[in-house]
């Protein structure tokens, strides 16, 4: 195919010319998505851990819930977000709607569940590991989380960059929050949505590839980090 | 040691509030719902700048169909509405959404297929005809299927040559439901006959083997509307800088640099304001 050497060729040019518009394309999608991650790893890790480590009635049935939803549709939770950001919704005073806090909003929506979900699961096994130490130690609930939360931050930073991956790649909500406006509010997967409707399929195909390569470059930053952070660690 | 990540966390959090701080939203700026034909031809990529330049006030466009703009428009999420489809446009002014609709441009539709041409139509003028052979033929045909302009004048041009394509659809006749630009990817990837506006299929770049088949019937033609939105149903509405927007795009400046805006050398829309009208208004 013509069209993947042509597209390659160009964004390597884009990436190479620093081109400024594709700067600010590529800077908004990682705010949006890293602050989506963050807001989704205050809310979601400590409703993992404590899921993990808590027993109560109905507990398989939260969890069934929890793992459902990380398969919340973007397009549902877009229009969720929309509805109540509109100036005719509940919230619609703040005049978020067409803002990146809209669309970090929805973000968050979407990912928050996946990082609970995740992190539930990887607590959890932790937990059954040092769950007679706890015992032993008569620790406080509070006291068990921070403790799993704080040895298992490894995984935790793995659970973490599913979810930034999930709010990077994602266009179905974003596109409906935000509404996809040059210089305010079009990110990397909006721009695809708009070139390929504009049928300019080497372009669409090249920020792709962009895209990719920055989620690349997180991925490995954050892994050189978390190496060398384990260094110090264990030295 | 716990405590610390907790407290880098919220200072994290506060500064990405504050990095998403509105400081933009402090300027001067309108927000126009506006149809995927419009953007997609890069009309507003060569308009507003000047509109910008003359007047300080940002215009942030959302681009889609128009059957959404105008829901998004009655939601009060815009300051001016600018689609194409005139009866819908006088309902919203009529139903007091919309303070008045004026003409602003033209261009027209045009039907777009594959160069075998299996219904036969291929340089006519006559489109009922054309959508007649089509049907008959059972050749495919791409619809939006969105509710848009484009797909009302589809369908109202279907109920002109007396067919009720519905009753083919998922046959020959595919409704896409998605934009302009999508349905003429899935046009060309399946050799299906599509109606899109003229100024999206000249700024299309993915064009295939297709070709423009009908062309230059009256019933064909396409005209645009501006609408500011009403701050009697929506006090939200930035009144001054949304109705200097709409001044400017009917003043003779906004007018010549619509019709000046070509792609390959082609004009995409054609300025069609009453100036004469709007100076005694």
């Amino acid at each position: 195919m013509q069209d993947f050497a042509e597209a390659f060729l160009f964004a390597f040019r884009q990436i190479a010319g620093l081109d400024p518009d594709l700067l600010e394309i590529i800077g908004l999608s990682l705010r949006v998505s890293l602050a989506a991650t963050l807001v989704s790893c205050l809310v979601g890790l400590p409703i993992g851990a404590l899921v993990a480590v808590s027993r109560f009635p109905g507990r398989a049935g939260v969890i069934v819930i929890m793992n459902a939803l990380m398969g919340l549709p973007p397009v549902v939770v877009g229009l969720f977000v929309y509805l109540n950001l509109s100036r005719a919704g509940p919230l619609g005073w703040m005049g978020l709607l067409y803002t990146p806090a809209a669309m970090v909003i929805a973000q968050s929506i979407l990912i928050s569940p996946i990082v609970a979900a995740l992190s539930r699961q990887v607590l959890e096994d932790l937990f059954n590991e040092y769950r007679e130490q706890f015992a032993s130690f008569a620790l406080s609930r509070l006291a068990q989380v921070r403790a799993i939360l704080w040895d298992g931050r490894y995984s935790l930073i793995t659970v973490a960059l599913a979810a930034f991956g999930r709010s990077a790649a994602e266009v179905g909500a974003v596109i409906i929050v935000g509404g996809n406006i040059e210089h305010l509010t079009r990110v990397m997967t909006t721009a695809i949505a708009l070139e390929t409707s504009k049928g300019d399929l080497p372009l669409a195909m090249a920020l792709g590839i962009v895209l990719l390569i920055l989620a690349l470059g997180v991925n490995a930053l954050v892994s050189a980090l978390r190496l060398t952070a384990a260094r110090y660690a264990y030295a | 040691m716990k405590s610390t990540a907790i407290w880098l966390g919220l200072a994290a959090l506060a500064g990405v509030m504050a990095a998403f701080s509105p400081a933009n939203a402090q300027d001067k700026s309108i927000l126009v719902q506006s149809t995927t034909s419009t953007a997609n031809s890069g009309l507003y990529d060569y308009l507003l700048p000047a509109f910008e330049k003359a007047s300080g006030i940002k215009v942030n466009v959302v681009a889609v169909g128009t059957g959404q703009a105008i829901k998004n428009a009655q939601n009060c999420d815009a300051d001016v509405l600018l689609v194409h489809a005139k009866a819908s446009e006088e309902k919203f002014v009529a139903e007091g959404y919309g303070v008045k609709r004026f003409d602003l441009m033209y261009n027209d539709f045009v039907i777009v297929g594959p160069a075998a041409d299996p219904a036969g139509v291929s340089g006519s003028n006559d489109a009922m005809t054309a959508l007649a052979k089509i049907a008959e033929a059972k050749a495919l045909f791409a619809s939006r299927g969105d509710d848009s302009g484009t797909n009302k004048k589809e369908i109202a041009l279907w109920n002109a040559a007396g067919i009720d394509p519905s009753e083919s659809s998922g046959d020959w006749y595919r409704s896409t439901g998605s934009g302009m630009g999508a349905t003429l990817n899935a046009g060309v990837g399946m050799g299906a006959y599509v109606l899109t506006d003229r100024a999206t299929w000249i700024s299309f770049v993915n064009k295939g083997d297709f070709t423009i088949a009908v062309e230059g019937d009256k019933a064909l033609f396409n005209q645009y509307g501006v609408i500011l939105v009403n701050p009697d149903k929506c006090p939200s509405v930035k009144v001054a800088e949304g109705q200097a927007f709409i001044d400017w795009l009917l003043s003779n400046e906004g007018q010549d640099a619509i019709g000046s805006y070509k792609i390959n050398g082609q004009p995409l829309f054609f300025p069609s304001a009453d100036r004469a009208q709007m100076k005694a208004g």
